[in-house]
């Protein structure tokens, strides 16, 4: 079983060179720790900026250079700052190639849910609609059940959608898993996690053909 | 004409009960600080606050919530502000969530004079609800109306007495956009310079789009998270 930090570093193998990337709140932003040598991505934050850096030393944090989860961060050199409406007009218009976020639930069709539990607790949808709506290619990292041990990868999603169909691949601590006509289709386990254990936590339709090998890291 | 201002209270005394507000910023990051203590001040009530964010709950527009002063909030992102929360679930805060892409455009296209924009965000999900579908080269989108709101609050890094203005950094986020769609656009300044100091190709927001402008004082820049790394070792 993988942690939080070896689910980005999987996620890392997904990057190629010249993409740009926009990573979510959480395990994502975790990714630009292990973004592989030989590869350059430009990191995209939604709040409007193109050339993410690392954080910023004790001491040269700026109020006003945060990315998308109000975090103090840095630039690289070739940045640029921009407006919200340009910042997801490029999203819109498919110049981001890749975009790795955080779901509660994805169904076996592809749809995601990520931003509200009727009644208890709603975060906003943020720039995840937008994201979801017209990215390329989207990966989900989560974990495969939520803290009640209940599958979060659906039939169909039971909480409220962020968007339809448009899930690709997903990551989680015990697999990665494609989306396809078909269902959920199994690719790789982690490292001594056994294909019956995930058969048990995968509520949608999964598909399992042949061998399914192990992550390498 | 002149639309220098001495301070935000004067900028802000003909906005009254029951006005449409725009208020820059992405979560504390560009906010305009000076004109929300004047709204706090001045106790002006039954607002809609249309801002990505609502601040934090001692800081930002969680103050103006506090103080029980926004009948209605248009943003994108609850986050965590436990008030904000705390007023939406209990029903005492009318709250429309609404995509963070839809928020900007509706922005530009007020600024921009269209009526209305049509995007795929929200398509299928909950935001759809009651919106016109169009279907372009096989791909549906939703119809959004351009905001049309009384004013908009901005913070900018530099301005002129033109109305010209420069946002820094991540600062600029919304705060462009919502100086083109105000009907009254108030812009608050940490430095304020006479006409012909800023260098004209650079400037972010054309004087035409702002009508108020004043020097901000006191800006106390939250950070709502700060992240650091170890500063290298001085060997």
């Amino acid at each position: 079983m993988l942690n939080k930090n070896q689910i980005a570093q999987r996620l890392a193998k997904e990057l190629k060179d010249g993409y740009y990337v926009n990573l979510g709140i959480g395990i994502p932003t975790l990714v630009a720790n292990y973004i592989p040598d030989g590869i350059k991505v430009v990191l995209q934050s939604e709040n409007g900026l193109l050339g993410m850096g690392p954080f910023p030393f004790e001491g040269e944090e700026d109020a006003d250079l945060i990315n998308a989860g109000k975090q103090t961060i840095t630039t690289i050199p070739g940045s640029s700052f921009f407006d919200s409406a340009m910042s997801f007009g490029m999203i819109r218009a498919g110049k981001v190639d890749l975009t790795i976020l955080g779901a509660m639930e994805v169904s076996e069709t592809g749809d995601i849910a990520n931003w509200k539990i009727p009644g208890k607790m709603v975060k906003g949808m943020g720039g995840a609609m937008d994201l979801v709506a017209s990215a390329k290619n989207i990966i989900v990292a989560m974990m495969h059940t939520n803290p009640k041990g209940e599958s979060k990868l659906l039939p169909s999603c039971m909480l409220p959608l962020t968007g339809i169909g448009c899930v690709k691949k997903i990551v989680t601590e015990l697999a990665v898993l494609e989306i396809t006509n078909e269902g959920f289709k199994l690719i790789e386990r982690a490292p001594g996690v056994s294909v019956e254990e995930i058969i048990t936590k995968t509520a949608g339709k999964l598909i399992i053909e042949g061998n399914i090998p192990e992550m390498e890291m | 004409m002149n639309k220098v201002f001495i301070n935000a209270l004067s900028a802000l005394t003909d906005i009254n009960d029951g006005a449409t507000l725009l208020l820059g910023g992405f979560g504390l990051c560009g906010i305009p600080e000076n004109c929300i203590t004047a709204m706090i001040k001045k106790g002006t009530k039954n607002l809609t606050c249309i801002s990505n964010n609502a601040g934090v709950d001692d800081f930002g527009i969680g103050l103006m919530l506090q103080n029980k002063q926004v009948k209605k909030m248009i943003s994108s992102y609850v986050g965590e502000n436990a008030e904000f929360e705390r007023q939406l679930l209990s029903g005492e805060l009318e709250v429309e969530l609404i995509p963070q892409g839809t928020l900007a455009t509706r922005c530009m296209a007020a600024g921009y004079g269209m009526p209305a924009i049509f995007t795929p965000a929200g398509v299928g999900t909950e935001v759809a609800i009651g919106k016109e579908v169009r279907t372009f080269n096989g791909k549906e989108y939703l119809l959004e109306y351009a905001f049309d709101a009384d004013f908009a609050f901005v913070k900018a890094w530099k301005g002129d007495s033109e109305g010209n203005l420069i946002y820094k950094e991540t600062a600029r986020n919304f705060n462009p956009l919502m100086a083109m769609a105000g009907k009254i656009t108030i812009a608050e300044v940490e430095e304020l310079v006479p006409a012909g100091t800023l260098d004209a190709n650079q400037i972010h927001t054309p004087g035409i789009y702002v009508h108020r402008i004043f020097e901000g004082k006191n800006y106390q820049k939250r950070i709502e998270q700060k992240t650091v790394r170890p500063a290298p070792l001085n060997l």
